[in-house]
């Protein structure tokens, strides 16, 4: 600590050039805040996917509907605790930019299948008794400022009403809340038998079925038997487990994950050389200095360590501002993709590594000068300058 | 007055290409404790070489140098610095003050390698500008300052760690008459009432008037040598 004047003094001592370095490493550290947020995003529902259970699709395609007489028949299957279904409703609130997902359930079946959505029991009732009742996540309610009584008009792009209107108008009956960070808190369910009799077709299908499983050892299994038992029916299904099934669904739009590590290991890589020159030049440029400490007895490996320390400072800084005002933009902005992206944090053990990762630039950057610099002959350091 | 720096021997050789220059040729020296002495000679005679090798900046190729009765030639290049930071303090000829720091902030460079508190720092610190005469002056930068009063906060950083043997390199040459018989009058007063050695190379003879003895340097050979 006691030389950490002298570290921030030589920082001061090119000022703009110091602003300018700092600025890039700022805005490198923003943009991993962004990146590994929208990664995290992503890749969220197959982090929180249950282990015990599992989706049946139909094996054409996820869009492909299923009959609902399948329910029955699933829960007949050995190791088969229960078996719900979803079907994807694909309605517009006010704008098609107002996205969040909308599922015709059954309440009851729902509810125990996912105890993560935690809803008090009042709402509970409630949800049972209202043939027109929805339940929103915490999320979207508050966007749009929705509460318990309010009616919604949800307009439909896929089922129109048997009268042939599009509009579906819902009340909303209670609020749903994740039982854990990461939960997906923005869905909109409502009731699948008020669904099924008002719709004007495909009556009796839904759009995939979830089974829990007794023992999540034998899943694999239990998603063969699945598939066995609807073997050369006209509607086969493809079983598999809810991680790979949200997987799969990510997969839908490329491999994201990649591209973006991609693209941040370009931007820290340009940045290496940025910051990594900047400090090369400025040691080279204070040899006589690094012979007057030499001189009053700072040894090869303090010198080493004045480098590398005022390297790390200026990465540290820089690094560490970029990352709390990402974290800051990101938790009070919320997803910037209007509910595309319905998990959107930024991941704590992100944060962590965003940290370490500031650390890392600062010895990169330092060691080669830092390693000049305590070779440096004291004399020939002094002679130099 | 008992010897503090004593040189036997010394040949100091540097490699050119293929060309072997010797700069230092088997000299001898001997310099007492409290001794004011100064080197002179022409250009490239060899005075700023012996001054870093008693000073542990540089090694001997042959011969021994001891100070204060320990031979440092064959110290490490981690025991030298530690051994400088305790025993030596050096004055350059353009100053070589760091200029983002404030002149307080120099002088203490040396005690950031002791284990003082940092108000024992301040009082060390204190007490060398006191004694080069710029108490007033301790919030400066060096380009705040001129030329004479940057030496001299020089000399406070070369004292601050109270050391036996202080080696200017030519520490006037930079500087007109009046701030130079300035910086004299400092070295002067630290060797008779302070009892520091000093060793100092100038070409100025009124400065070496000021030292108690002169030696002359000339192709890596002393000379002559009178006492003042």
């Amino acid at each position: 600590m006691r030389f950490l004047h002298l570290l921030w003094a030589n920082l001061r001592r090119k000022k703009t050039r110091t602003i300018l370095t700092m600025l890039s490493i700022f805005i490198a550290f923003i943009l991993f805040g962004y990146l590994v947020t929208i990664d995290h995003a992503m890749n969220m529902g197959v982090s929180v996917a249950g282990a015990d259970r599992l989706v049946v699709r139909h094996k054409v395609s996820l869009i492909q509907p299923l009959p609902q007489s399948y329910e029955a028949r699933i829960e007949q299957i050995e190791g088969v605790a229960d078996a719900t279904h979803q079907t994807w409703f694909g309605g517009i609130y006010q704008d098609p930019k107002n996205f969040f997902g909308q599922f015709p359930v059954k309440p009851e079946e729902y509810l125990a299948m996912y105890p993560e959505f935690v809803l008090p029991d009042d709402q509970r009732d409630a949800w049972l008794e209202t043939r027109t009742g929805a339940i929103v996540g915490r999320n979207t309610a508050d966007k749009y400022g929705w509460k318990i009584g309010d009616k919604v008009p949800i307009q439909a792009t896929i089922f129109a009403k048997k009268d042939g209107s599009r509009t579906w108008i819902f009340d909303i009956v209670g609020i749903y809340e994740g039982a854990e960070k990461g939960v997906d808190d923005t869905q909109f369910l409502f009731r699948y038998d008020f669904f099924d009799e008002a719709r004007q077709y495909g009556a009796g299908n839904v759009g995939w079925y979830m089974i829990q499983v007794e023992d999540p050892e034998q899943a694999v299994a239990i998603a063969e038997a699945v598939d066995a038992t609807f073997a050369n029916s006209p509607a086969e299904t493809d079983t598999a487990t809810e991680k790979a099934f949200v997987q799969g669904f990510a997969k839908q739009i490329g491999n994201i994950s990649k591209i973006l590590m991609a693209i941040l290991a370009a931007v820290f890589f340009t940045i290496l050389l940025v910051a990594g020159n900047t400090m090369a030049q400025a040691v080279r440029e204070r040899t006589e200095e690094v012979g007057v400490l030499k001189a009053i007895g700072f040894t090869p490996k303090q010198v080493l360590g004045l480098v590398l320390g005022e390297a790390c400072l200026l990465s540290i800084l820089a690094g560490g501002l970029g990352l709390a005002i990402s974290w800051a933009l990101i938790t009070a902005g919320g997803d910037p993709t209007g509910g595309a992206l319905p998990i959107f944090f930024f991941p704590p053990g992100k944060l962590i590594v965003g940290v370490v990762l500031t650390l890392l630039m600062g010895i990169v950057t330092g060691t080669l000068p830092a390693l000049q610099a305590m070779r440096l002959p004291v004399s020939d350091a002094l002679r130099r300058g | 007055m008992s010897e503090l720096v004593r040189a036997s021997g010394v040949s100091k050789d540097f490699k050119r290409g293929a060309e072997t220059i010797h700069v230092l040729e088997a000299l001898d020296l001997a310099v007492g404790q409290g001794e004011f002495l100064a080197l002179m000679g022409p250009s490239g005679s060899g005075k700023s070489t012996l001054l870093n090798l008693i000073g542990g900046l540089d090694r001997p190729s042959s011969g021994t140098i001891e100070v204060g009765g320990r031979r440092i030639d064959d110290l490490s290049n981690r025991q030298l610095a530690g051994w400088r930071a305790r025993h030596v303090g050096f004055v350059f000829q353009f100053y070589n003050l760091l200029p983002m720091l404030t002149a307080a902030r120099n002088v203490e460079l040396p005690l950031l390698l002791t284990p003082l508190s940092k108000s024992e720092r301040r009082q060390q610190v204190e007490t060398a500008l006191g004694i080069v005469g710029l108490t007033e002056r301790t919030k400066h930068y060096p380009r705040q300052l001129s030329g004479g009063e940057q030496q001299r906060v020089g000399i406070a950083r070369a004292i601050a760690s109270d050391p036996n043997l202080i080696l200017a390199d030519e520490p006037t040459g930079d500087l007109d008459r009046k701030s130079g018989d300035e910086v004299l009058d400092i070295l002067q007063t630290l060797s008779s009432q302070h009892g520091k050695t000093i060793i100092m190379v100038t070409h100025d003879p009124l400065a070496a008037d000021r030292a108690d003895r002169t030696l002359h340097l000339d192709k890596g050979r002393l000379i002559e040598g009178h006492t003042a």
